[in-house]
């Protein structure tokens, strides 16, 4: 995880684009300034990070399901619980599953695991849209490299 | 078995929180009870399941904003609940 820079997924670990699930790696850092005022002398990884790596771990199993074709925008967070504090240095495992698929929007179902238990989860709605224009499809595919997305089961899929 | 209307209004008062009483076939979603498209995507989930179809919102979005139809087409209830009859019949064939 690099947080200032909002890169939070580290690495996707297996994306099923049958059962429409994913699990990625998103290790918290040691050090952040981020954690210089979340919260002094206690850090803490921010709940909204944490909502947000879940969203970013859905928005890549969309995208996938949608070969690069279409853009997830997060719109909707319910039933978010932050069951315990996370801090710098933890392992969390980040899983997603689609439960619906509407035309223009889906809705996933994520949580977060340390060590096998479950910390948070969320149930996310995503806008479905066109890439914008200009180098932002580039941009994730750049992404997609850094973070092991399998291109080439997107390609031969 | 409750009708169409029936089935869409008690998803709209139970998603959107307004009085079901409110809710009428000749209600504007939009204009008249004052439905966002963040909300739409709610009460389309729950159409979506409730009639096993797919609301094609991102087509209807398409053709509004070409001028090819109007919104009372897609989101005054007695249209919507006829445009859900019609994707009803269209998945049994």
């Amino acid at each position: 995880m690099r947080l200032e820079y909002f890169q939070l997924i580290d690495r996707i670990i297996d994306l099923n684009l049958t059962d429409l699930t994913i699990r990625v790696e998103a290790n918290v850092p040691t050090t952040s300034t981020i954690f210089e005022g979340h919260f002094p002398g206690r850090p803490l990884m921010p709940g909204v990070l944490l909502i947000e790596s879940m969203a970013q771990a859905s928005g890549w199993l969309i995208i996938g399901r949608n070969r690069f074709e279409k853009m997830p925008f997060l719109a909707a967070v319910k039933e978010a619980k932050l069951r315990t504090f996370i801090t710098p240095g933890q392992a969390l495992v980040v899983s997603a599953k689609v439960m619906h698929e509407g035309s223009g929007f889906a809705m996933t179902e994520a949580e977060i695991a340390v060590d096998g238990k479950t910390v948070c989860n969320a149930d996310l709605t995503f806008r479905i849209v066109d890439f914008p224009k200009g180098d932002f499809l580039d941009n994730m595919y750049a992404v997609a490299k850094r973070i092991d997305f399998p291109l080439e089961a997107q390609a031969h899929g | 078995m409750p009708s169409t209307f029936e089935t869409v209004a008690n998803i709209i008062a139970e998603t959107c929180d307004i009085p079901r009483d409110t809710i009428k076939p000749e209600s504007h979603a939009i204009d008249d009870l004052g439905i966002d498209s963040l909300d739409f995507l709610d009460i389309a989930f729950a159409i979506d399941k409730a009639f096993g179809i797919k609301l094609p919102l991102e087509q209807w979005t398409q053709e509004v904003n070409d001028g090819k139809a109007s919104t009372e087409q897609y989101f005054v209830l007695n249209n919507l609940c006829a445009r859900i009859d019609d994707l009803v019949a269209a998945k049994g064939k």
